[in-house]
């Protein structure tokens, strides 16, 4: 009997080293979203480009990996990171509390404020009260999803599984007012034709518990590719590659202090 | 520090890091899936009384070939029946929403503007074309004997389509029916894509505030089993009492019994 359990162990030992060995040789499977210029959007030739796109793409040649990008809807993001559908995440996603229960993440590669837009000359105060029964869209499954419920539970809050879908509505005038980060919304909306007679409302806003600390890549938990995508990451902002990505889309430095 | 805790407080941490499910964050957020359960049913059902009563006389103009009406029936339950409910739904919803002029029509701001109305336009559309179709099939289907008999009795059209014809056209599309009633439910979940909080919405929202990958999903599937119990059972009695006279008899004692008598 022992000895036939110790050839069993054996045997589970050697097929998982085998097997671990296989996975790091392996392409690096990056999910990415689809449907949030300019950070990630989809050419009509169906091929994905952006900021997002540009970034794991110069990950994958600093780590010399083969890399495969995966495209997958936000509320479905960290799900389907889980359900080992691909192994990192370079998809804007705010690092906050709340996700650390569920992934590890990089070191941020950008931070960029998030805030309001509504019809230009709107009038709608942003506190509890002033919020009550204002129809506010924004993205499933985001910082801003925990943001707006928590600061103003009064709000009716439409969830949407795409920002284009939420920019749509807005314009449609079944939203008073969206939430999102400033720089989509200025290149993905504010400066489109759709986005005219639109503005800001209010200033940044400011609640790291929802909001998070910059942008990082998710991974999970546990893996060494944390390590690795933080090398990573260090080595395209030094040698310029970061850079010349961030110029080719923003006209500021979106890294942040 | 382990036996200080409460089991409430052991039981939320086990269900949080060592349960596959969630259960206990389910448990504090059902109240939410009840709230979705009932926009799914109320779309689902009304869907189902409006669109049924405007497939009876769509039927009856089918099935006796009413010339003009018959060939604008027949492309309406086409379109409808061969196009995907979801695009049918985006089209009510962002498609209309696109036209300046729909926007600024009176029908905009109660109805058009409002998921709720968009989505249950979509929908009772949809069903009314499979019903239309179903019906007129069962309606086509009346038995010679039937007719002549009604026609014997000096029933006038509109009498025999009343008391005969359409009495008996539902029972023979009951079983059909059902699957209609289910399949109308099911596709109810695309209310979720277009804002509303419906059961699959609240699974949505629940997935999406705590990061979840499958709790609101498994959570609104249990939903959706007990409402297809649900109805399937008032189906079955439904059947038990329409169709009777089609069920083989019952014990062949009794027969027996009252044959001796």
């Amino acid at each position: 009997m022992k000895l036939t359990k110790t050839l069993v162990a054996s045997a589970l030992t050697a097929a998982t080293l085998i097997a671990g060995g296989m996975a790091s040789a392996e392409t690096l499977r990056l999910g990415v979203e689809g449907a949030y210029p300019p950070f990630s959007k989809k050419e009509a030739d169906g091929s994905l480009s952006g900021f997002d796109i540009d970034i794991a793409k110069a990950l994958c040649a600093e780590l010399e990996r083969e890399c495969e990008l995966v495209e997958q809807e936000w509320d479905g993001m960290i799900p389907a990171l889980l359900a080992n559908k691909y192994d990192a995440i370079v998809a804007s996603m705010s690092i906050t509390e709340d996700r650390k229960k569920k992934v590890d993440f990089t070191n941020k590669y950008y931070d960029t404020p998030t805030r309001f837009i509504a019809k230009e000359g709107a009038q709608f105060e942003l506190t509890k009260e002033g919020t009550a029964g204002v129809k506010i869209g924004l993205l499933r499954g985001t910082t801003m999803q925990c943001y707006v419920e928590k600061h103003f539970p009064d709000a009716d809050i439409k969830l949407y599984n795409t920002q284009e879908d939420v920019f749509a509505d807005l314009v449609a005038g079944r939203l008073d007012m969206q939430v999102n980060n400033t720089l989509q919304a200025i290149d993905g909306f504010l400066n489109t034709d759709q986005g005219q007679g639109f503005a800001f409302l209010g200033g940044n806003l400011d609640d790291v518990a929802c909001l998070g600390e910059g942008t990082g890549i998710a991974v999970r938990k546990g893996d060494s590719l944390t390590a690795e995508l933080n090398a990573a990451i260090e080595a395209i902002r030094a040698d310029g590659t970061y850079k010349a990505i961030n110029d080719k889309y923003f006209a500021i430095d979106i890294y942040g202090k | 520090m382990e036996a200080e805790r409460t089991f409430w407080e052991y039981l939320r941490d086990f269900s949080e890091n060592q349960a596959p499910l969630d259960f206990v964050l389910v448990y504090d957020n059902l109240d939410k899936f009840f709230e979705g359960a009932l926009v799914t049913l109320q779309l689902t059902f009304l869907a189902l009384l409006i669109g049924g009563l405007m497939a009876i006389p769509m039927a009856l103009a089918r099935a006796n070939k009413v010339s003009v009406l018959n060939p604008i029936i027949w492309c309406y339950t086409y379109a409808f029946r061969g196009t995907p409910l979801l695009v049918q739904t985006y089209l009510f919803y962002f498609g209309l929403g696109q036209f300046e002029a729909v926007r600024e029509s009176f029908l905009w701001s109660p109805i058009l503007s409002d998921p709720w109305w968009c989505v249950l336009i979509a929908f009772t559309l949809n069903t009314a074309a499979y019903t239309t179709e179903f019906l007129r099939g069962a309606i086509e289907t009346t038995p010679r004997g039937e007719i002549e008999a009604s026609v014997a009795a000096g029933m006038s059209p509109w009498l025999r389509t009343r008391l005969v014809v359409l009495p008996s056209a539902f029972r023979r599309a009951l079983p059909a029916y059902s699957n209609e009633v289910i399949f109308t439910l099911h596709g109810s979940v695309i209310a979720s894509t277009v804002t509303l909080q419906d059961l699959l919405g609240v699974g949505r929202w629940l997935n999406g505030r705590y990061y979840l990958a499958y709790e609101g999903f498994v959570t609104a599937m249990l939903f959706y089993m007990a409402i297809v119990l649900m109805i399937t059972v008032a189906f079955k009695l439904a059947e038990k009492r329409y169709l009777k006279h089609l069920r083989p008899r019952e014990s062949t004692e009794e027969t027996a019994a009252s044959a001796t008598v």
